[in-house]
């Protein structure tokens, strides 16, 4: 990829993160952090584009590997920050 | 090689309902609705990816996305709310595993790239290392199979060792490259050890702290893989939880008064005897503690870890419904860093059905402690010690607290006469309108529910 076109990239998603989080209430900590845990399981793309392209058995083990790593990251943050977030309700139906 | 335009198309999509998904999650009403926003971001760019034309070992790669993929369900749908941290904590460490492992891939295949990718991925496949190995230690100590913090001596030293010989093995992997098997072997080694022997000594109440930096850490770690892979929704959705984890950090440290470093590599230690304390702890019964808050016009609840230790957050919600019954006003005062993830003890009382309108942050509600009628401490002790405004010579001098000692009458329950996390004694214990209740927070909030029912 052009360096110059990801730097660019580098930079508007910082200030995006950044912009997300601040200002934001105690109570709301929780729902950020773990749903931008969730968000980094998309890490599992990569190793399945890594595992796709790989050839030899070592290669293959470690795709394998984290491959099941970054699907367990997306699968769990995103179980636990459901479930957590189901629970906050303004008040008593 | 560039997959086709519509499988980036599927990843564009996929980035930006991430962001759509994380801006949901900024306000409590559409939270809920954000974490399904992204998560349909997910399941696009999965199955997007899954149709590249080309790719090879699909049938490995199913396998590998429902094994990991269903053990984290299940286990995530099992777990305890008042075990959710070190979930957090394990699901974030696989995640900068996996980045790890990508990046050693593109190592073993060696193929000619750029200076600036080979950085990258060097500096990504180190922090992803250390924030596996890092949260995997991290749970442990959470999960109670770690018990103590464990510090080697010299332990400052032997981090910074560590650290220079991974930036060194990392920089000889630049220069040499494409590198050697056995480098690639020492340089993953020393990074997956240093996340070991870093993580090990911190201790749990700093741990809202550790698990919100290693997020952060994995967060870069992916950006930086995506960039390596030349994949931009890696590179955003990466970079987006790095910096809001770094910023996310940074607050947390502030709500400690303690510089990042501090808490990385500075063990919590009373340094000296602190201002003497003049007076005695002085014990209350159920009985009076129920009366006091039953003829009170205002109580402010302060929940900290002993809460989410005893399970005591339903019987503590059980107890606020009764007081609110006769006619007295409710809050909960969360302090940022109570418990053992940021928002811990909001997750605990949101279980136990409390309206999220009734939990109030430090700024919210410090300014109320001075009209209250009693102000119950759950489980938290450092967090509303006055000699964080007042001792210089105390360790925790300059952290925000919720200043209970404000409130008329304070009650306090509490296992035992031990000091909190840090070791210093608490000056609120002492003071004239302080009553103690010791005991373990369920059946004492147990207790006063009877007290409270008996009173009618």
């Amino acid at each position: 990829m052009d360096g110059l076109l990801a730097l660019y990239i580098f930079t508007l998603a910082a200030f995006t993160g950044y912009e997300i989080i601040a200002k934001v209430p105690v109570i709301l900590h929780t729902p950020l952090m773990s749903g931008s845990n969730f968000v980094h399981g998309v890490v599992v793309v990569g190793a399945m584009l890594m595992l796709g392209t790989a050839d030899t058995p070592v290669q293959q083990a470690i795709g394998f590997f984290a491959v099941a790593l970054g699907a367990a990251n997306a699968a769990g943050g995103y179980v636990v920050t459901e479930r957590m977030l189901a629970m906050f309700k303004k008040k008593e139906a | 090689m560039t997959p086709p335009i519509y499988i980036q198309g599927a990843w564009y999509l996929g980035a930006l309902l991430f962001i759509f998904g994380l801006k949901g999650m900024g306000s409590p009403a559409s939270a809920r609705k954000g974490i399904v926003i992204a998560g349909y971001g997910m399941l696009l760019a999965i199955a997007a990816t899954f149709l590249i034309p080309g790719l090879q070992n699909l049938a490995l790669m199913a396998l590998a996305l429902g094994l990991g993929g269903a053990v984290a369900w299940i286990s995530g749908k099992k777990v305890k709310m008042t075990d959710m941290p070190q979930m957090v904590a394990i699901y974030n460490g696989m995640g900068g595993g996996a980045a790890a492992a990508i990046a050693a891939i593109e190592f073993a295949k060696g193929e000619t790239h750029s200076l600036v990718t080979i950085v990258l991925a060097v500096i990504g496949a180190l922090i992803g290392a250390v924030s596996f190995t890092g949260s995997c230690v991290a749970w442990a100590k959470l999960q109670g199979v770690l018990k103590k913090a464990h510090r080697l001596p010299a332990q400052n030293a032997v981090n910074v060792v560590l650290a220079l010989v991974a930036i060194g093995l990392g920089s000889a992997m630049v220069i040499l490259a494409p590198a050697q098997p056995q480098l690639i072997f020492a340089f993953f080694a020393v990074a997956l050890v240093l996340g070991l022997i870093v993580t090990l000594p911190i201790g749990g109440a700093d741990m809202p702290v550790v698990i919100s930096l290693f997020n952060a850490f994995t967060g870069l770690a992916v950006g930086f893989e995506g960039y390596v892979l030349g994949n931009p929704a890696l590179i955003i959705a990466g970079i987006v939880v790095g910096a809001a984890g770094t910023l996310l950090t940074q607050l947390m440290a502030k709500a400690m008064n303690r510089p990042l470093t501090n808490i990385l590599f500075t063990p919590m230690v009373a340094t000296g005897p602190g201002e003497a304390i003049s007076g005695t702890m002085k014990e209350l019964s159920a009985l009076d503690a129920a009366a006091l808050m039953r003829y009170a016009s205002k109580v402010i609840i302060v929940p900290g870890y002993g809460m989410a230790v005893a399970h005591a957050q339903h019987k503590v919600w059980e107890m606020t419904e009764i007081l609110e019954e006769a006619g007295v006003e409710v809050k909960f005062a969360i302090h940022p860093v109570a418990g053992r993830m940021p928002g811990h003890m909001n997750v605990l009382l949101a279980e136990a059905g409390v309206p999220y309108d009734k939990i109030m942050d430090l700024e919210e509600i410090n300014g109320e402690f001075g009209q209250t009628d009693v102000a119950l401490i759950i489980g938290a002790n450092d967090v509303v010690n006055p000699s964080a405004r007042t001792d210089k010579s105390s360790p925790i001098y300059g952290m925000p607290i919720l200043n209970a000692d404000m409130a008329q009458n304070v009650i306090v329950i509490k296992r035992g006469k031990g000091t909190g996390y840090s070791g210093v004694e608490n000056a609120l214990f002492y003071t004239d309108n302080c009553r103690m209740l010791y005991g373990d927070a369920q059946p004492m909030a147990g207790e006063i529910i009877q007290q409270l029912k008996a009173m009618g």
